[in-house]
């Protein structure tokens, strides 16, 4: 940071013992949060003889990666599904998330607030209850077992969260604007091109990532909905390189750093925007 | 503020003040295929659960006769379902002191001008990238108790800083405080077993909470701080009485967004505790995905998945129909 | 900007349309786009258009399509080489692998009980023989009878009848047992135990004697694990079969007044005592850290299914040199057998195909085949002795010799809704040791039975 000398030394002087308390209690909660990836790495590199909870700490005797080119094989089917399901029910997701917020924050009309909050209430069903409905649905409209029909079901499950977000987001921006704009001539559509769409780019980053992450990471969904093994999203897949009887911790390992790198990869690159987009108001509540 | 047409501001043509304008008949129907999901996708699946949970369907062939109440109170006289409703209960409350407390205090301390800020944020940022199943393997690990005087994990950590106090935590039943009521076949209490859960919870969530409260932070005006700090106010005054009111809004955004993982958890207490010690850790989730599949008790399992929909609108609701309500006013 | 306005939303429209068109088409495509595009790759869902089958089976030949939770290690290894001998028999049928794994087979369950409802049954699927098979899926008429081809190839004569007797329901058998697992076996260190001049119990006081001994040198007596909520209830069935006898244990399923008999809380009384000689962290340990402490020798035995001899192998431990086995204490003579099976659904969508993996499952060359990779042992009494390791050879002949006796928590002796409130009982006894507890929730998980 460019900051100008005299200040700055002045301030860090001052409150010295206090700014090395914050240090520590920083470091601290760094290694907290960095120990368990330190354990999937070593254990990723080791050999399953020497993989056991008592020399969990110990660094690999052998440095090897053949624990990752071994869950690389077993996943690298599954990645192209998981992509191939990530990006349209993303990009879906946010789209009808912006378009409901949209409707929802500036073109209210009587009963919209029930509507949103019926909405809502959709982000707090617990998957596991409505499997066998889901599935049933699902076979009478001809989806199940494909990945299209798991976008939908991702789709449709992201509306809640996309919409509550977006809707704060929106609610920001103000009516005046919008009133501007109405008096110009714009209409519905208008004013959504001109003036909301240009401003959401950090509301849809935040969205984006939390649907990304979310959808990526998801689990039971992707089990049930995609039943032959061409289809299974990476989550799926990794759970399966567990064994029936006994787990190669490190092959398992390697497998869960390997289908964490495109999550991990957003947040390093997006994790700037993603605070950004928090901050440009659609967390407020 | 936008009930009807009254309080709409005044636009002088006429035809504007116009309530349903083309406009919003457009944007009502650009709406209705996202209502019409939510309405086949959660209140009618809802509504099948719920029918279910009032019929006779267990086995893998569909039984719809008509039993009342029968399967909730064969539930709820389950010790088994007793204890997942005291641990929801429990996991929901700690897990959110614990990511509402360490996200804050996180806030707080990369809020006051730290060098290289953008790294702990990406540090404590990163775990949200990962799924539960990962960190409950991770974090299954990192707890295992190992054998008395030949800790293993965290606890021999611990123990080499001299601190050997969380040993038989994941592998205990003690429940404290321990109190169980004659009309109960569970004891009342705080799981101990629970604790490395909510810890492994927490280490994946309070960098989402950190998020919020530091986008919060940066939000509130510098100009308001320093209006503040010439009326003499000290940092303390200053965090009481500013800064934690302003950040009200944010903490019931993130109790919302927390609690329903929290209400929902399910992946993680699977991969890393299985439920285990005995039922100290199961979750109606749980139950509920054995009942139903493993058991083939599909009425019963309906209605377990029925009493955690009601356990998070009894949570949920009040603040959806407050906030509908403060929105109109505002 | 008007007229700009007014493009803009009919473009709008326009493109909401199309993509609302795109998913419908896109739903009604799934099937018939998926058929040419990923030809090596087949869909399942070829079978729900009724007009498809005639020209799959001319374009694409034939398939077979199994369900198994076996997705890794020796079991996958197994199962793949009996595809191996599927394949030279019939080179033009494609194989679809769909394995599931995770949960505890619970996964895996619900995949395929969700398919089964939806009327999309795979052509066949692996189910534990006995109980589980036939309190699901029998008494739900999703299954065909086999019998037939049990006397068609013979097996009847091969397998053993008291497993056969064991499997039946109502006169008709409904899967073919394809390997059998031994459920009471006691594993030890062997090092420790000439250490200390010990030898495997017998029954169930010099358990107790030998466990008292290794206490004393300051190990461990038995490892137990339960992060997999099988271990506890899996060390309990032993030991009901240790105190009921090979007679009288089978009756616990066909009466359930015999859940009133004394013997079932000495039993009780029995694994308490067991337990007090357990390590107590077992409730964060799967069985396989359990074995592993056997295998370092920090615990001298553990009480395991025979997979743990794989998982001995597996970590490069020598057979009878490192580690050692024998029946579990008070079980000797009697075998308490686990099987895998594979089943012949109503519907499945390539039924000749199916059964002829059932004869394959059957027949000597697959049980061959899949055994000696598996860990386990043929269901075959004729099966070549010479293809299978110490330990298994040693297995191939008690099995021949022994009592058989169906294992609860393998899904041989009882229906699954029993076994998951009994595995929940005995998981909650293992941590709480609450005798009064258990025997409560065994009386209401008895209710089950029944059903």
């Amino acid at each position: 940071m460019k900051a100008n000398p005299p200040i700055k030394t002045f301030t860090t002087t001052k409150i010295r013992p206090g700014r090395i308390l914050v240090y520590v209690v920083l470091v601290g909660f760094s290694i907290f949060f960095l120990l368990p990836v330190y354990l999937l790495l070593i254990t990723g590199m080791k050999s399953f003889s020497e993989v056991s909870l008592n020399r969990m700490w110990n660094l690999p005797v052998n440095l090897s990666f053949d624990s990752f080119a071994e869950a690389w094989k077993l996943l690298q089917g599954s990645f192209i599904n998981s992509l191939s399901l990530v990006i349209p029910a993303t990009i879906i997701s946010s789209l009808l998330g912006s378009m409901n917020g949209y409707v929802l924050s500036k073109w209210r009309f009587p009963g919209s607030e029930i509507i949103f909050t019926a909405i809502l209430f959709g982000m707090f069903i617990p998957y596991q209850s409505i499997l066998v409905p889901l599935v049933q649905f699902l076979q009478s409209v001809g989806l199940y077992g494909s990945i299209t029909g798991l976008i939908l079901v991702h789709v449709v499950y992201g509306i809640p969260i996309t919409t509550l977000i977006f809707r704060n987001y929106y609610a920001g921006v103000p009516n005046e604007l919008l009133e501007a704009s109405k008096i110009d001539g714009a209409g519905f559509f208008g004013i959504y091109r001109h003036i909301i769409f240009p401003l959401s780019v950090p509301g849809f980053v935040v969205v984006a990532i939390w649907q990304v992450t979310s959808i990526w990471n998801e689990f039971l969904f992707g089990l049930i909905v995609t039943n032959s093994p061409e289809q299974r999203p990476v989550t799926v897949a990794l759970q399966n390189i567990a064994g029936s009887q006994y787990t190669k911790w490190n092959v398992q390992m390697a497998g869960a750093l390997l289908v964490a790198i495109p999550t991990l990869l957003v947040y390093i690159f997006l994790g700037r925007y993603f605070l950004r987009g928090l901050l440009a108001g659609s967390v407020k509540g | 503020m936008e009930q009807a047409n009254s309080g709409q501001i005044v636009v002088p043509r006429a035809a504007r003040r116009r309530f349903w304008t083309v406009d919003r008949v457009i944007a009502v129907g650009m709406i209705v295929p996202s209502v019409i999901a939510i309405a086949i996708f959660v209140y009618g699946f809802i509504g099948w659960t719920g029918y279910v949970s009032l019929s006779k369907w267990r086995g893998i062939n569909p039984d719809f006769t008509f039993v009342g109440l029968d399967n909730y109170n064969r539930i709820f006289g389950t010790a088994r379902f007793q204890t997942d409703i005291r641990n929801t209960i429990v996991f929901t409350l700690l897990f959110l002191a614990g990511c509402l407390g360490v996200g804050l205090l996180l806030a707080i301390l990369l809020d006051s001008k730290i060098k290289g800020e953008a790294i702990f944020r990406a540090i404590f940022l990163f775990p949200m990238a990962l799924s539960f199943i990962v960190t409950g393997t991770v974090w299954q690990w990192l707890f295992a108790p190992g054998t008395a005087g030949d800790p293993t994990g965290l606890n021999l950590l611990f123990q080499n800083l001299g601190l050997p106090f969380f040993q038989d935590w994941s592998t205990t039943a003690s429940v404290l405080p321990e109190w169980q009521p004659d009309f109960l076949r569970t004891k009342l209490g705080i799981p101990l077993a629970m604790v490395p859960v909510v810890i492994a919870a927490v280490w994946q969530m309070s960098g989402f909470t950190m998020a919020m409260y530091l986008a919060g932070l940066r939000g509130i005006g510098e100009d308001i701080y320093e209006a503040a700090k010439v009326d003499g106010a000290n940092d303390w005054q200053l965090f009481l009485d500013i800064k934690l009111p302003l950040l009200q809004p944010i903490t019931l955004s993130a109790v919302i967004i927390l609690g329903h993982i929290s209400l929902k958890i399910f992946d993680l207490i699977i991969t890393q505790t299985g439920g285990g010690p005995g039922n100290a850790t199961d979750v109606p989730g749980i139950n509920m995905y054995e009942t139903t599949f493993k058991s083939n008790k599909y009425a019963e399992g309906s209605a377990i998945a029925v009493v955690m929909l009601l356990l998070v609108a009894v949570l949920i609701v009040p603040y959806l129909i407050n906030n509908a309500r403060t929105e109109v006013d505002r | 900007m008007r007229s700009f306005n007014r493009f803009f939303r009919l473009t709008a429209l326009v493109a909401a349309g199309l993509m609302l068109a795109a998913l419908m088409a896109a739903c009604g495509d799934a099937t018939a786009t998926n058929a040419p595009v990923t030809t090596a790759a087949p869909a399942v869902q070829a079978t729900t258009s009724g007009a498809l089958p005639t020209s799959a089976a001319g374009a694409g030949g034939q398939k077979l399509e199994i369900f198994s939770w076996w997705t890794n290690g020796g079991e996958a290894d197994g199962l793949n080489a009996m595809y191996g001998v599927f394949k030279k028999k019939f080179p033009n049928t494609e194989i679809v692998n769909a394995t599931v794994a995770g949960g505890a087979g619970t996964n895996a369950k619900t995949v395929l009980v969700t398919r089964m409802q939806g009327g999309q049954p795979p052509d066949s699927f692996q189910v534990h023989a006995g109980q589980e098979l036939i309190g699901t899926w029998v008494v739900a008429n999703k299954m065909e009878p086999i019998t037939q081809i049990f006397r068609d190839e013979g097996w009847d004569k091969v397998m053993p009848k008291l497993l056969l007797d064991q499997i039946t329901y109502k006169g008709e058998i409904y899967s073919v047992p394809v390997n059998i697992h031994r459920s009471n076996m006691l594993w030890y260190n062997k090092k420790v135990f000439e250490q200390n001049q010990l030898t495997p119990p017998k029954t169930l006081d010099d358990f107790f004697k030998v466990a008292d001994a290794l206490k004393a040198k300051g190990i461990t007596p038995l490892a137990v694990g339960g992060k997999d909520k099988f271990e506890t209830p899996h060390l309990f069935e032993s030991v009901l079969l240790a105190t009921f006898g090979p007679e009288d244990y089978p009756k616990l399923f066909k009466d359930t007044k015999m859940w009133a008999d004394p013997r079932v809380a000495t039993a009780i009384a029995t694994l308490n005592k067991m337990l007090g000689y357990a390590n107590p962290d077992r409730s964060s340990l799967g069985w396989s850290d359990a074995a592993q402490k056997v295998l370092e020798g920090s615990a001298g035995m553990t009480i395991m299914g025979d997979w743990a001899e794989g998982y001995f192998l597996s970590k490069g431990a020598k057979p009878n040199a490192e580690f050692g086995w024998a029946a579990a204490p008070g079980t000797d003579g009697i075998f308490m057998w686990l099987s895998d099976s594979f089943g012949l659904p109503k519907g499945a969508p390539h039924r000749d195909n199916a059964i002829s993996w059932l004869k394959l499952a059957g027949s000597k060359d697959g049980q061959d085949a899949f055994n000696p990779k598996k860990g386990s042992i043929p269901a075959r009494t004729d099966a070549d002795k010479s293809l299978y390791d110490e330990y298994l050879k040693w297995s191939i002949e008690q099995f021949g010799a022994a009592k058989l006796a169906p294992s609860i928590v393998h899904g041989a002796a009882a229906n699954e809704s029993f076994i998951t409130s009994y595995d929940n009982a005995l998981n909650v006894f293992s941590s709480d040791k609450d005798i009064k507890t258990l025997t409560q929730a065994l009386n209401d998980a008895v209710n089950d039975l029944s059903k």
